[in-house]
């Protein structure tokens, strides 16, 4: 009793001069909605709750790791390997940032949703959509921190998107790269950044976002019909918190804080199961057997620029962003009246619907790149034995011909290998053996032409193996000319040249016998010809001459 | 002269809000005394941005310093002896950067690729990749190098095969002196800073002028 009364002294002593009881009093029992005490509405505390640990987190980190392009992966390394929960702090911050970027988006799609930007909040929204570039700034410069192959590669592609800029570009990679190329100074601009300029702009932002909630209430929960009038809003709002609301703290407070104590629960779980991210391979840019690909939210990104037309790229790179950012800032400006509520807006749930499955089928694209070759499928998957058994030796040495020449780095076949281009396991149901030839030789269709990098005897080779690539029971295709003359050659007497086919499908056997017959005995000459024909295709000396500098 | 300060003071007094202080003006302060504090705030403001300025300079000129001409940060850097590159093979060969600071630890040794195609032929590819700057491999047995990032790939004497680069392999430009293979180097190669981009994309098929 004594002491609690101790306590009292210290406190008004401590009140008297900082006077925060009248201000935290007012922010803790201001009314609110009754029905905004929702777990809906518990995104932004979590996410103020996760910028609070990585702050955190990060400080404990910054107490070993050294900023420097010489030394920031050996010091990664012991503080995974040799400090005590070294590798614990690296994945909770790691983790923590993960969650921090997916609460954030959760929270924004929540607030669009409810149309929590509307009038008189479009400053709030504004303020947010800052905070959300900010939170992306901080994981692209904390993946640039763990200084490995991943981040040395990262930094070359910004580099090289910033360079795509007109006039200014060249000089700004320069300012972004703290010199020439990428070295010791790149890193500690991305430090000084990571550590000081964003993460001081994240916390005041943050603090205005959160003063303005604050000041103009949280947003009502939207029902249908209740639009958002700038004249009437304000009183009608008053109305709601003073005649139907509840006091902050405890009525919703209590739902912040066990959904804010959930996440940090589930940063710490991931944390102690999955580990630290990386760091990967040392940053030697020499050590060029490197697969580099961006962080987990970056890789719709990724995907993106791999399917993008080359065309579209530049002027996507530089328009789009400003683009994005402008409309996303300007929209409560042009929206701030209206109806709230989600029944009445379907062109709003179906925006967040398609970014979301957009952003899903991007990322997920992302996470296996079937655009990149595998740059070492054709020495690491093998054909299996089985697949060439029946082969005669010149289709096993196409077989042969198609790993060496990596063409399993871009092709699959048996499910293993590249899925740049078509997988092959029945390319020759779809294609014939002129076909064939002309693509290995000339490419087309993404894929490079081979003409100067094969020979004739290796191009026999391959398309014979070629020709073996199909499910058990189909025929290969047939060029129809092709194959009234191959039987032509074989048959005497041979059908009269030239032969008119039904279009599309090709012969059967019983037909061109049938055919055969009836047709007149052919003349000597005529025979000639069509032998040499069927020879031609067989040695394609002709296709050879038609490759593009050849 | 007595009249300007007067109706300058009139006029600060109105902007100023010192009509709401009705009590300062009653204590006895006269108009010219109003005016010289403002005269002394203006003063002070004057006196901040100088000295702001005399901060701003230097520290501006100490953030943009990096902004440099290309050839500033490019020398000649020896790739050794030109018989370590056979003819008619494309190798990796690695330099350290002559560009540097004392903490760029490993970043400093970069590698390209030579392609030697006669006695005196040779041609030096950046190893950056012109769609975003990964690093190109070199397959002998089809002649081509791949890129893992998004799939670009290049003939052997660097023109686009396929995937999205929209111009073909950087190349530095190089000279052979007394023996040694030479080439002018330091800064990474990008769009903006070796050959811009190449407008038309067409057949990229062996030395065309899209090859960059």
């Amino acid at each position: 009793m004594r002491g609690l009364k101790e306590a009292k002294k210290v406190y008004d002593w401590l009140e008297m001069r900082v006077g925060f009881e009248k201000p935290v009093k007012e922010a803790a029992l201001h009314p609110v909605p009754k029905n905004t005490a929702s777990w809906w509405y518990v995104f932004g505390s979590a996410a103020f709750t996760l910028l609070m640990l990585q702050v955190f987190t990060g400080i404990l980190l910054a107490l070993v790791y050294v900023p420097s392009a010489g030394q920031a992966w050996q010091s990664l390394n012991f503080l995974n390997h040799n400090l005590t929960m070294g590798w614990f702090i690296r994945a909770v911050h790691g983790w923590g940032s993960n969650f921090m970027v997916a609460i954030v988006l959760i929270h924004m799609a929540q607030v669009f949703l409810f149309g929590a930007y509307k009038y008189p909040r479009e400053l709030t929204w504004m303020v947010g959509v800052l905070l959300l570039l900010l939170t992306l700034g901080m994981a692209f410069t904390g993946q640039v921190m763990r200084f490995d192959q991943d981040a040395y590669w990262g930094l070359g592609i910004g580099a090289m998107i910033t360079s795509r800029l007109p006039f200014i570009g060249g000089q700004l990679v320069h300012l972004l790269l703290g010199g020439p190329i990428i070295g010791g100074a790149t890193l500690s601009h991305f430090f000084a950044l990571h550590v000081f300029v964003i993460p001081a702009a994240l916390l005041g932002l943050a603090g205005l976002h959160v003063w303005m909630v604050l000041r103009l209430g949280i947003n009502e929960w939207p029902m249908p019909g209740r639009a958002v009038k700038r004249e009437t809003y304000v009183e009608e709002y008053h109305k709601l918190t003073h005649e139907d609301g509840v006091p902050f703290v405890p009525v919703a407070l209590w739902k912040d804080i066990v959904f804010s104590s959930g996440i940090i629960l589930a940063v710490l779980v991931c944390a102690a199961i999955f580990g630290p991210q990386g760091p990967t391979g040392v940053p030697n840019p020499t050590y060029i057997h490197t697969d580099p690909k961006p962080d987990f939210f970056f890789l719709w990104i990724y995907t993106s620029l791999a399917f993008l037309p080359p065309w579209m790229e530049t002027p996507l790179l530089i328009i789009g962003p400003p683009i994005v950012i402008l409309g996303l800032l300007g929209f409560p400006l042009l929206a701030s009246e209206g109806e709230k509520s989600w029944y009445r807006r379907p062109v709003a749930v179906l925006v967040v619907m398609i970014l979301a499955v957009a952003w899903g089928a991007l990322t997920d694209l992302g996470t296996y790149t079937p655009w990149s070759p595998h740059m070492d499928a054709w020495s690491a998957d093998i054909i299996a034995p089985k697949q060439v058994k029946a082969l005669s030796p010149l289709e096993r040495q196409g077989a042969i011909v198609f790993q060496d020449k990596q063409c399993r780095n871009c092709h699959q076949v048996d499910g293993h290998g590249g899925m740049r281009g078509p997988a092959l396991d029945d390319v020759a149901t779809t294609m014939t053996y002129d076909q064939l030839i002309r693509q290995v030789l000339q490419g087309g269709g993404n894929m490079p032409a081979y003409g100067k990098n094969l020979s004739p005897a290796e191009v026999d080779a391959l398309v014979d193996y070629l020709e073996t690539l199909h499910k058990a029971g189909q025929k290969p295709a047939v060029d129809e000319a092709n194959q009234w003359t191959d039987q032509a050659a074989k048959a005497a007497p041979a059908p009269p040249v030239p032969l008119v086919g039904t279009a599309g499908n090709a012969m059967t056997e019983q037909q061109l016998q049938a055919q055969t017959q009836m047709s007149v005995p052919m003349q000597a000459p005529q025979k000639a010809q069509v032998a040499t024909a069927a020879k031609a295709k067989a040695q394609h000396p002709a296709a050879m001459k038609m490759a593009p500098g050849a | 002269m007595r009249d300007n300060v007067t109706e300058e003071s009139n006029m600060q007094s109105e902007h100023t809000g010192n009509v709401e202080h009705p009590q300062e003006q009653a204590g006895g302060m006269t108009k010219a005394e109003i005016s010289r504090r403002w005269l002394l705030m203006k003063i002070g403001i004057a006196f901040n941005g100088i000295v702001g300025l005399a901060l701003a300079v230097p520290i501006v000129g100490y953030i943009v310093s990096p902004m440099k001409k290309d050839a500033k940060y490019k020398s000649w850097v020896s790739l050794g002896g030109i018989e370590k590159y056979p003819v008619g093979t494309t190798r990796l060969a690695t330099y350290v950067n002559p560009w540097q600071s004392p903490t760029d630890g490993q970043t400093d040794d970069i590698a390209c690729w030579v392609r030697r195609t006669g006695q005196q032929q040779f041609t030096v590819f950046a190893i950056n990749c012109a769609h975003l700057g990964c690093p190109v491999r070199w397959f002998p047995q089809s002649k081509l190098f791949m890129c893992p990032c998004h799939g670009g790939v290049y003939y052997a004497d660097g023109s686009v095969a396929a995937g999205p680069p929209e111009r073909g392999l950087f190349k530095y430009k190089h000279q052979i002196v007394n023996g040694e293979l030479k080439i002018f180097a330091g800064q990474m190669p990008t769009l903006s800073n070796t050959a811009k981009l190449v407008t038309t994309i067409g057949p990229c098929k062996g030395d065309s002028p899209c090859a960059g």
